[in-house]
């Protein structure tokens, strides 16, 4: 029982179990985001507020209290991300890089505003 | 129209759609994947052990639970729901006289009814008893119907699922899979599909909750939550995890909750009913 999707060259990776969902990222593109006069200190707060980023809901972050375990810890940022820009895109829908990924789309869906992500992204690049 | 060529137009508008799934397997296909995703996922639990959720998978949280269930927090719902059931209606009928098997009857659900052309559930069926004996029916989610539900659960463990997808009717067929496409959407503000939180990630933690795997969740409902504080009906979950997402929830015994439940009960076929549950 496989579902590949036609119209994408290859089904996407995380095919959960065979029953496959072949979500088909409707993205949109980032639009240009002041990146460089985001507040660490402030995108701190908003990873770790759960009605706002709670990114540690699901990401081990050296700092943060219960992390969750969904996606990759985040560490070493710089060293995996050659510009703040690239982290961005991460962070505005994770869908981008892996269609199936489960991690909300911040950017996409509005969840943060653009301040906000920039803050968020200013945080995750000390990290 | 053979039945590549079938699939490959149900792909086609799937894609065009931009809908996530599409309808190519049966349901016996579909349920055996979705059992052997598990049982490879999970390969040291027995695979009658999925009842219990995500104490199949966590032995701390197991040994809480299992000192919780010596003293079972939902008992006082069954003793309430009991009461419920034997207590005659304004017009002298009871219960009994809409479910002549009985309370214990729980494992013959959700079932395809024909005459309706609809999927029907327990709490669906008591809340349609009440009204056709001139009472006011309860709220699907909490609350006398939960207790109800309690009682017949309870009365009902130790019957094996065995939901049917009777083939004289094709809309049996299509109410599968319209729940089996409500599992696999992706939806709300955080995009996430059932799936994506109870197979792709079940076993994983959010925050300090281990996410429970698919199969066996609809073994043991209703549940009490210690979250909660009280006893909730599936539907009422289905809520839940729907709004945790930021997606907007249906009714409880909405034709989308139904179908739901029809399509995630079939996968469970083969275990035991469990009911009613504790979960922290
Ligand atoms: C509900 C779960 C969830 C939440 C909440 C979440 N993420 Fe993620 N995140 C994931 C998953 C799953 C992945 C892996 C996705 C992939 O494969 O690309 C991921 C990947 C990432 C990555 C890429 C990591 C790497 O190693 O390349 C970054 C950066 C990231 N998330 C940042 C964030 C930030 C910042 C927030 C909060 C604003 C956040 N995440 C909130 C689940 C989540
Ligand atoms: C963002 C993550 C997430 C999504 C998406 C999600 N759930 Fe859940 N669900 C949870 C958490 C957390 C719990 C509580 C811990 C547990 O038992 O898994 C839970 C619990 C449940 C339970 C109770 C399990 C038990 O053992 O009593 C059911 C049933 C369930 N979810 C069904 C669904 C359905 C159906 C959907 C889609 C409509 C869904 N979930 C979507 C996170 C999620």
């Amino acid at each position: 029982m496989k579902f590949p999707c036609i119209c994408r060259r290859r089904t996407p990776a995380l095919i959960l179990g065979a029953l496959a969902i072949a979500a088909v990222g409707v993205a949109s593109e980032m639009p240009k985001i002041d990146l460089t006069s985001g507040d660490p200190a402030a995108g701190k707060a908003i990873a770790m507020d759960r009605s706002k980023g709670n990114c540690i809901a699901c990401h081990l972050i050296i700092g943060g209290e219960s992390p969750g375990a969904i996606g990759p810890a985040l560490i070493a940022m710089q060293t995996r991300y050659p510009t703040k820009e690239a982290l961005a895109i991460q962070i505005w829908d994770a869908t981008v890089k892996t269609p199936e990924a489960a991690m909300p789309p911040f950017g996409r869906h509005a969840i943060l505003s653009q301040k906000e992500l920039a803050d968020v992204v200013a945080y995750v690049w000390t990290l | 129209m053979n039945k590549t060529h079938l699939m490959l137009t149900a792909l086609g508008l799937v894609c065009a759609l931009g809908s996530p799934l599409t309808a190519a397997s049966t349901p016996q296909e579909d349920q055996a994947v979705f059992q052997n995703y598990f049982k490879q996922r999970f390969p040291h639990v027995p695979p009658d052990d999925f009842k219990n959720g995500a104490y199949a998978l966590d032995p701390v949280g197991r040994e809480n639970w299992e000192a919780i269930e010596e003293f079972p927090p939902y008992e006082a719902a069954i003793d309430n729901g009991k009461t419920l059931w034997k207590t005659p209606f304004a017009n002298g009928k009871t219960y009994a006289d809409c479910f002549p098997d009985g309370p214990g009857i729980a494992g013959k659900f959700p079932r395809w009814d024909k005459d309706r052309g609809m999927v029907v559930t327990l709490p669906l069926l008591v809340n349609e008893c009440r009204v056709a004996n001139g009472e006011k029916p309860y709220g699907y989610f909490l609350g006398p119907l939960a207790e109800i539900n309690a009682y017949m659960a309870f009365e009902s463990r130790g019957q094996i699922i065995n939901v049917e997808i009777p083939a004289d009717d094709p809309r049996a067929l299509a109410a599968y899979q319209k729940g089996k496409e409500f599992y696999f959407a992706r939806r709300g503000q955080f995009n996430f599909s059932c799936a994506h939180c109870h197979m792709g990630n079940s076993g994983s933690t959010l925050r300090t909750e281990i996410l429970s795997p698919a199969f066996g969740h609809t073994t043991h409902f209703p549940v009490y939550r210690s979250k909660w504080g009280e006893i909730a009906t599936l539907h009422r979950r289905y809520k839940g995890c729907n709004e945790q997402v930021r997606a907007k929830a249906f009714e409880g015994q909405s034709e989308e909750y139904r179908d739901l439940e029809y399509f995630m009960t079939y996968m469970d076929n083969g275990l035991e009913l469990n009911g009613p549950g504790a979960r922290k």
